[in-house]
């Protein structure tokens, strides 16, 4: 199974960079790129690389840029559906067939829909495959790969004691089921959520840990994008809402207090069916701030090098690195730790508000 | 603040793979695992019951031995009492027959005895008798060699005789 995944991101590498580096090495004009590393701009450089984007930016040598283009996928009402790949935008500089990406402006880092005179003429519907996405697909992959051979060991060696992968996530699985499903949402009914909650736990810790990775293909922000963690929430919200039962919503539209609390004014259930918002809502922003805010630090750390170099030179630059790296160390070590706390609240949360939605008189 | 605002194309891709993820290791991984976990668990607590069970059943086996042992160690000393006595008894009996036995012998010897006695007396008697009177021969012969010997005993006799 570890040749497979190995030789695969191995083929996947060899693929894209080939690709890219010939295709970099002929589009870099000499007009390009004015600006050069002389003015570093932090901030900029820092949002970029937690933002998401059009290509999956891997190193850049002097002028050439080593990215992998990513597919880009819209749809506008005057020329219909449009695929291509991010290549065509040359790092974003140029325009491709009446698109380009927006570097300021209200539209700034989204795709929009000029005209022959460059003038901006629409927004299109944009479903590409952004770097989020695409690192969506490898830590799907990952996942898929780790826990399919589970699987497929689990049902090989039944009644034996648990091998090798097997036996590194099962307690994890174990502590999922029966620290987190069983007393949150109670011993009968907790089998049925445990998939979601299991898929989601490991969706986010494999996001987690593999946007810590630096090297290519792992390192997007994925559970950093408030788009991702968004859609978590949603899950939890839908399931929640979908598993609510009579006791569940009682308590949000004629909860147990003083009846001047809902009548005439109905107080508390507004609070109560504000709740039913901000549950997922605080789902979504903790996991999102969370992960974004350790990208931010290491990459903020990491800039701090270039900030003094091209402040007061090659020496301060030189001089600063160690305590920049020290601390990049320090934090993503941190992030490690991060990465597991938040995928455990994620899991503990969504199970909490699913045990408050099947549960009976208390 | 383009990245606090959710981009629909991410939400969008990401719904599609987070639903088919969901989908896929629900069906063909959380399934499996968790069957496989519940029977493992299953299998430990049936194994540690029957476990439990053996030892409790052994503990049984083990009292009801120790009562057995007893029992036949009561019988023991019951059977080892009674021998003893039957013992007991026989020499007891032994002892009084040999004890009349030995009395009827004695009896007989005694009786015996005293025929012999009388018999040995009789003949004494008798051998005393003849010896007597072969004393007496012996000593009148002797007494008769020479006539005024004769004569004197005559006269003795006829003396005694006259007595008479």
């Amino acid at each position: 199974m570890i040749r497979i995944i190995r030789s695969f991101i191995l083929i996947l590498f060899a693929v894209f960079l080939f690709a890219e580096v010939g295709r970099a090495s002929e589009t870099n004009s000499p007009e390009g790129h004015t600006e050069t590393t002389k003015n570093f701009e932090a901030g900029k450089y820092v949002i970029e690389h937690v933002s998401d984007a059009y290509e999956w930016h891997i190193a850049t040598f002097g002028e050439t840029h080593i990215s992998i283009p990513l597919p880009i996928i819209l749809h506008s009402s005057e020329k219909g559906w449009n695929f291509f790949m991010s290549s065509r935008f040359h790092h974003g500089h140029e325009t491709y067939n009446g698109f380009r990406i927006e570097h300021d402006g209200e539209h700034e880092g989204k795709i929009v829909e000029v005209n022959e005179t460059g003038e901006v003429i629409g927004v299109p519907v944009d479903l590409s495959i952004t770097k989020t996405v695409a690192g969506i697909f490898v830590s799907v992959f990952v996942l898929m790969a780790i826990f399919l051979s589970i699987a497929k060991s689990a049902k090989k060696n039944t009644n034996q004691a648990p091998k090798g992968l097997q036996n590194l996530f099962e307690p994890i699985i174990l502590f999922i089921r029966d620290e987190v499903a069983k007393p949150a949402i109670g011993e009968k009914k907790f089998e049925k959520f445990l998939p979601f909650l299991l898929t989601a736990f490991f969706f986010i810790l494999v996001n987690n840990l593999l946007g810590l990775i630096p090297i290519f293909p792992f390192g997007a922000n994925v559970t950093g994008n408030i788009a991702v963690t968004l859609v978590l929430a949603l899950f939890t919200f839908f399931i929640t809402t979908i598993n609510g039962n009579k006791h569940y919503w009682k308590e949000i539209y004629n909860p147990d207090v003083p009846w001047w609390l809902k009548f005439p004014i109905p107080l508390m259930p507004i609070v109560e069916l504000s709740g039913l918002i901000t549950k997922p809502f605080v789902l979504m922003v903790r996991l999102f701030a969370n992960m974004m805010a350790g990208h931010l630090i290491v990459t903020v750390f990491v800039s701090l090098i270039f900030i003094f170099n091209s402040l007061m030179g090659v020496e301060a630059g030189l001089g600063v690195s160690p305590i920049s790296i020290a601390f990049s160390v320090f934090i993503l070590l941190l992030d490690v730790l991060v990465s597991f706390i938040q995928a455990y609240v994620f899991t503990l949360l969504s199970a909490l508000y699913f045990g408050m939605a099947t549960s009976e008189h208390h | 603040m383009g990245f606090v605002t959710p981009d629909y194309g991410t939400i969008f891709w990401m719904l599609i793979i987070f639903g088919i993820v969901l989908f896929i290791l629900k069906k063909f991984a959380w399934g499996p695992i968790l069957k496989a976990l519940k029977d493992r668990e299953k299998s430990i607590s049936d194994a540690l019951n029957s476990a439990e069970k053996a030892r409790k059943e052994v503990a049984g086996l083990k009292a009801s031995n120790d009562q057995i042992i007893a029992e036949a160690r009561k019988e023991k000393d019951i059977i080892l009492k009674e021998a003893r006595d039957i013992k007991d008894q026989i020499i007891a009996d032994a002892r009084i027959k040999a004890n009349a036995e030995a009395q009827k012998s004695i009896e007989i010897a005694k009786q015996q005895i005293n025929a012999e006695k009388a018999t040995a007396i009789n003949d004494i008697k008798k051998q005393v008798a003849e010896l007597s009177v072969m004393i007496a021969e012996k000593v009148i012969r002797k007494e008769l060699e020479n006539p005024k010997d004769q004569e004197k005993l005559v006269e003795d006799l006829l003396k005694d005789l006259n007595l008479k």
